[in-house]
């Protein structure tokens, strides 16, 4: 996205999507971005999907950390992707975290279920930030290396 | 006697206030007709006669300062990226300025978005879009987009910081006049109308003014300070916070019904009343003006039928709708109208507590319960105008109605609609004089003497119709 000021750090947008309070887990992972050197910003508790996405554009971010803790994460995601699409954002990074269905489900199924719906990646309850982090530079940097060299680097 | 002139050059009549500047007292007024289009100096001469014929002769005035809405106000458009964000922030910056806002674009500005935008014929364009090295695609596009079309007149940059110098080549290049100012949204969510509002007032100064014609009368008055809007808005400020030693009101509320528009000027800060609230959505301005395009007594009465309800109206006015429906149609055709019989009072009087309630409601912000896993929450949007301490009216439709409280009352809560978030415990006052404006200019150079005029002069309600109408004329 920030093409012409590629020293600048790296845009992320933060919120709890849905009807969704839990604030806590999305302002500790949101101090850990910051603190990792990500310019952060965070739209807290109650956010719609749509505000992840508008603000996304209007920031130029990077990606998008959506979290979830209340059971209901699956209905709110559901067409992430097609909206990030519609808004000129198909190739955004979007990362998805905390108690995304209901009840106890294998976290395998879950994961790739919220892939299929086109996150990047999903973290299930327990995550600690550095994995995040870890993660966000590994993606980025794979990114990086396939835009350095197009056609060398497999998608 | 030290005294001021404040001037209005109106779109229908050139207004004038003099004011004693030691007593703080209105001395009187006068009016001329408007005649921007021809020679601004003919009505403003006119309306000087008129002030020497009610005072007899003029002191020496310390200060003359002018307001202008005429020639169509100051026509503005803006540009952002997202229609809720850096769009939103550019809207509330233009009518923050006073500006009359005839149009509004978001994201890439199209082909056919250009024409309308050439049509409208703007004064000034305000060009905002991405924050603080956020997006700057689409605010460098719109700029080679302005720059390759015909416009002339002023652009404001009030976008990213980081496309700024990029923007302000490309607009530069193509030989239109610019000028940079900060964000109208530097961070995300982050609202920063301030210098917008500040380069649009210069550029009304330094410019407009003399585009409008309005700089032929200079020699007979000091400075055009602001559009008129704007003066009635910094009048409201005033009023509200007082100035150095001196309180003002506290928050408040300016209800101006006018022949065109209805405007709302909101003085308060808009947070949550209701405790455990949750604000969502862009942080609101602390003095906002709303304008109102459908609600206007005269251009607009037959919008206001459609906007409220035609059997609602005819209902408040105790009037058919049919009869209701013909007698609108007049006054929307008479600009000039004035109501005569007890049925045409009854008609401009229902009208105009439709274009209250209609106005505020849309200015005030609202509340909803969302149901989480953790309980009910309460979100509110925009604005709380609970703790709204003072409702004030002014404009023609106002000043003349000989019941004024029962139109303002329409300002406040109506338990009926719990989710409106209106003033609910407010004194209702009425600025019979038309002397907001004039407090706004005062207050550039006199803030002591403004808000003692208009603390003298803007009455409550209650009060005023015990004593009658409590003017020194």
């Amino acid at each position: 996205m920030n093409a012409a000021a590629p020293h600048s750090p790296r845009t992320l947008v933060t919120g709890v999507i849905g009807s969704d309070t839990h604030i806590v887990g999305n302002r500790i992972l949101s101090m850990a971005l910051e603190k990792a050197g990500y310019k952060v910003v965070t739209l807290g508790a109650l956010t719609p999907a749509a505000a992840f996405v508008k603000s996304a554009v209007e920031t130029a971010a990077d990606g998008i950390m959506i979290s979830s803790l209340y059971g209901q994460g699956e209905l709110d995601c559901r067409g992430f992707r097609e909206l990030c699409i519609e808004a000129g954002l198909a190739d955004i990074l979007i990362y998805v975290g905390g108690n995304l269905v209901v009840g106890k489900q294998p976290w395998g199924e879950v994961e790739h279920r919220f892939l299929d719906m086109g996150f990047d990646r999903a973290f299930p309850p327990g995550t600690r930030t550095d994995e995040i982090i870890t993660a966000l530079d590994r993606d980025f940097k794979a990114r990086a290396d396939a835009t350095r060299s197009p056609g060398t680097a497999k998608p | 006697m030290s005294a001021a002139l404040l001037i209005d050059f109106g779109s229908t009549y050139t207004k004038l206030r003099a004011v004693d500047l030691g007593r703080a007292r209105l001395i009187g007024t006068g009016q001329g007709p408007s005649t921007v289009a021809t020679d601004i100096t003919v009505g403003l001469k006119a309306a000087l006669q008129d002030l020497e014929q009610r005072i007899g002769e003029l002191p020496a005035f310390r200060h003359r300062l002018a307001s202008s809405s005429a020639g169509g106000g100051l026509r503005m458009v803006t540009v952002g990226l997202v229609r809720e964000l850096t769009a939103e922030a550019a809207r509330q910056a233009a009518l923050g300025a006073g500006a009359r806002l005839v149009g509004t674009f978001a994201y890439e500005i199209t082909g056919a978005d250009t024409k309308k935008l050439t049509e409208l014929a703007p004064d000034i364009i305000l060009l905002a879009g991405g924050t603080d090295g956020g997006n700057r695609d689409v605010l460098i596009a719109n700029a080679r987009t302005l720059a390759g079309s015909s416009l002339q007149c002023p652009i404001i940059v009030a976008g990213n910081r980081v496309a700024a110098d990029d923007v302000q080549a490309i607009l530069d290049g193509a030989g239109k006049p610019v000028m940079v100012t900060e964000n109208v949204m530097p961070e995300f969510g982050e609202l920063n109308i301030e210098p917008a509002r500040e380069a649009i007032r210069q550029v009304f100064i330094d410019r407009i003014v003399h585009a409008k014609g309005i700089d032929r009368a200079l020699e007979m008055f000091d400075q055009v300070l602001m559009p008129t809007p704007a003066a009635v808005l910094e009048g409201a400020r005033l009023l509200a916070e007082g100035c150095r030693g001196h309180d003002g009101l506290g928050p408040l509320l300016v209800v101006d019904v006018g022949g065109a528009t209805t405007d709302i000027h909101s003085v308060c800060s808009g947070e949550p009343t209701q405790a455990g609230a949750v604000r969502r959505g862009l942080p609101e301005p602390h003095v906002k003006r709303t304008v109102e395009g459908d609600l206007g007594m005269r251009h607009n009465a037959t919008s206001i039928l459609e906007a409220a309800g035609i059997e609602a109206i005819a209902a408040d006015a105790g009037l058919s709708a049919a009869r209701l429906a013909t007698l609108v149609q007049r006054a929307h055709e008479e600009i000039e109208w004035l109501p005569q019989s007890s049925e045409e009072h009854a008609v401009d009087h229902a009208l105009a507590r439709a274009a209250v309630r209609l106005a505020v409601r849309r200015h005030a912000g609202t509340t909803e319960t969302v149901y989480t896993v953790t309980g009910p929450v309460s979100v509110q949007r925009g604005k709380d105008l609970g703790d709204v301490g003072s409702v004030i009216g002014t404009g023609g439709a106002l000043a003349y109605s000989t019941k004024p409280g029962e139109i303002l009352a329409m300002a406040l809560a109506d338990p009926k609609e719990p989710l409106s978030l209106r003033p609910a415990n407010a004194r209702l006052l009425l600025d019979r004089e038309y002397l907001l404006y004039a407090c706004g200019l005062l207050a550039a150079v006199e803030p002591k003497a403004a808000l003692t005029l208009a603390l003298q002069h803007i009455r409550p309600l209650g009060q005023e119709e015990q004593h009658g109408q409590s003017s020194i004329l």
